[in-house]
């Protein structure tokens, strides 16, 4: 697994991070902290510390506004390297396979509670509408780039499949596994946001990064751009965008593969 | 009650002249000065070990979260190539790693502590910019550190807004913090008698000093909020409610680069403020921000 928000300088975390966990709590029982430690590692505590989350998101929904807008620059302020992080080269073979061929047979699924459930390959994708934004992508591990995306709003494409009553999430299913691609168990990195995040001006589908196709490792052939949240949010590798009532059922839960792994949901902060 | 301080009571240019005299010429005044006064009041008390328990958690937290990146950059990108300050490890000639502090174009050794470090009982050394028994959680885990430190963010912003309102409207600001016009003219004798380790006794010391106000006002009034500031400037949504604002700070790197220097400042604030407690008769501190009971210390030479 490499898409990882801890930078390439730290150890991996080991499949079982509880256990993980347990055995570094062992070696610095004797230090004072050590009861924060023994609370971090209690599932009910951590549950109310990750409440704050829904504080954080209501506030800074009232202070800005569904459609308040991120900073955008200029051309001057794209950094000269895009950083990319996380998978930089899926090693599934299905998402090989499509890479080889150009993505001539790619093509974009929108299905779940919408009214017409469509594909659209990545010629359709272009030839709708686009929109250009630079902006800032912030890591969750702190550091920032600056780069210009081009893509199709999101509200444009979900206009098109008309989305039911019910449907109050998107989620964007991707196509690199985290673990081995081979392995029983779905690892594939999946993300979801809010309708109200879905249908902001600049929350794109991107197809290209500063005038050029998007790279294989920035999430060719087409990425999320969510621009008022952390880059965990920005799903790459786009394969299904899944309209649903709620994200419980899916996975492990929590809307995505790092909230399944502890961190927030809500990445506006 | 009696107030914690009394600003009928002009402060005396030389505190340590004028207890001198008091107790050579009268032991009864003397006694008096040594008396027992309500220093601090619930509302301060409480709010101080809300902000200790509170600091420490968001300072280990923090520790965590910068972990994830140790390197900082002014402007709104990245440059990582040109960070001005960085924490990492090279390869040591034993095969190991050592640990060096970057800063500019410096390179420091901080092997142990700073880039490689020993976790618990570990005997090889792991990279990671601050040392185990510094974060919370003490294993490098980024989301458990964030979920620490944005929860705790809450309640310290909370206490600090509580404790803002409390100094306008119950008086404390205007009584105890900001320093009186004779307060101003001795600053210069205030720091000489820092500089020799003098403390206040009997009357003069039921104020604060006025160095001692100028450092709470600073941190009250300087450094929280901007720390806070630079904190709201880190956040992707908080950039949209006004777009352009994080720039009047440099930029969300050049935010990330404030709030770690305005929590080393709080660090340089806290050494001083413990060690002067600890100089000053840290019992009667400690029992003055617990029960609020404080004794004037009696003037050197008094046996009272």
């Amino acid at each position: 697994m490499i898409k990882k928000p801890i930078s390439s300088g730290h150890p991996k975390p080991l499949p079982n991070r509880r256990s993980a966990l347990r055995a570094a709590l062992a070696g610095v029982g004797a230090f004072g902290l050590a009861g924060c430690d023994r609370l971090s590692n209690n599932p009910g505590f951590v549950k109310s510390l990750k409440s704050a989350q829904y504080l954080s998101e209501a506030t800074q929904k009232l202070v800005a506004g569904p459609s308040a807008m991120a900073q955008e620059f200029s051309e001057a302020d794209i950094s000269p390297r895009f950083k990319p992080n996380g998978t930089m080269m899926p090693g599934d073979a299905d998402y090989r396979d499509l890479l080889a061929n150009g993505f001539a047979e790619w093509k974009l699924e929108v299905d779940g509670l919408v009214e017409k459930p469509a594909a659209f390959s990545l010629a359709e994708l272009r030839a709708m509408p686009s929109r250009t934004q630079i902006t800032r992508h912030d890591c969750v591990e702190g550091w920032s780039v600056i780069g210009k995306w081009k893509g199709v709003q999101l509200s444009h494409v979900l206009a098109q499949v008309r989305p039911t009553a019910k449907a109050k999430f998107v989620v964007f299913r991707c196509a690199d596994s985290m673990d081995d691609p081979n392995a029983d168990e779905d690892s594939t990195y999946y993300e979801s946001i809010s309708m109200s995040e879905a249908r902001h001006a600049q929350t794109i589908l991107a197809y290209d990064l500063n005038d050029k196709t998007l790279p294989v490792a920035n999430g060719a052939p087409l990425r999320l751009r969510v621009e008022r949240q952390l880059g965990y949010k920005q799903a790459k590798y786009l394969m299904r965008l899944e309209l649903v009532e709620d994200f419980r059922d899916i996975r492990d839960g929590a809307g995505g593969y790092w909230e399944d792994n502890g961190y927030e949901w809500y990445a506006g902060i | 009650m009696s107030s914690p301080a009394n600003p009928a009571t002009p402060a005396a240019r030389s505190p340590i002249a004028a207890a001198d005299a008091t107790s050579a010429s009268d032991p009864a005044a003397a006694r008096k000065a040594s008396r027992t006064i309500y220093r601090h009041r619930v509302p301060v008390r409480v709010m101080h070990w809300v902000n200790v328990v509170c600091l420490t958690i968001l300072l280990m937290s923090g520790l965590t979260i910068f972990n994830a990146h140790p390197a900082l950059y002014w402007g709104q990108a990245s440059t990582f190539d040109d960070p001005w300050l960085s924490i990492g490890a090279v390869d040591a000639p034993d095969g190991g790693i050592r640990g060096v502090t970057t800063l500019g174009s410096h390179q420091f050794s901080t092997d142990g502590v700073l880039g490689a470090s020993r976790v618990g009982n570990e005997t090889r050394k792991t990279v990671r910019a601050f040392p185990s028994w510094s974060t919370l959680p003490s294993p490098q885990w980024l989301a458990l550190g964030r979920n620490w430190h944005l929860a705790f963010a809450w309640l310290f912003v909370a206490n600090g807004i509580a404790y803002v309102l409390y100094a306008i409207f119950s008086g404390h600001l205007t009584r105890d913090l900001l320093p009186t016009r004779p307060e101003w003219a001795g600053i210069g004798q205030a720091v000489k008698d820092h500089i020799l380790f003098r403390h206040p006794t009997g009357e003069n010391a039921k104020r604060y000093n006025v160095l001692q106000n100028l450092a709470y006002l600073v941190v009250v009034f300087g450094l929280f909020p901007l720390l806070i500031l630079a904190g709201f400037g880190m956040s992707p949504r908080l950039d949209a409610v006004f777009p352009g604002w994080v720039s009047l700070l440099g930029g969300r790197q050049s935010a990330r680069s404030l709030h770690f220097l305005a929590t080393f400042g709080l660090l340089l604030f806290t050494f001083v403020h413990v060690f002067e407690v600890l100089i000053s008769g840290v019992w009667n501190q400690m029992r003055s921000m617990v029960t609020g009971w404080y004794t004037l210390p009696a003037a050197k030479g008094d046996k009272s």
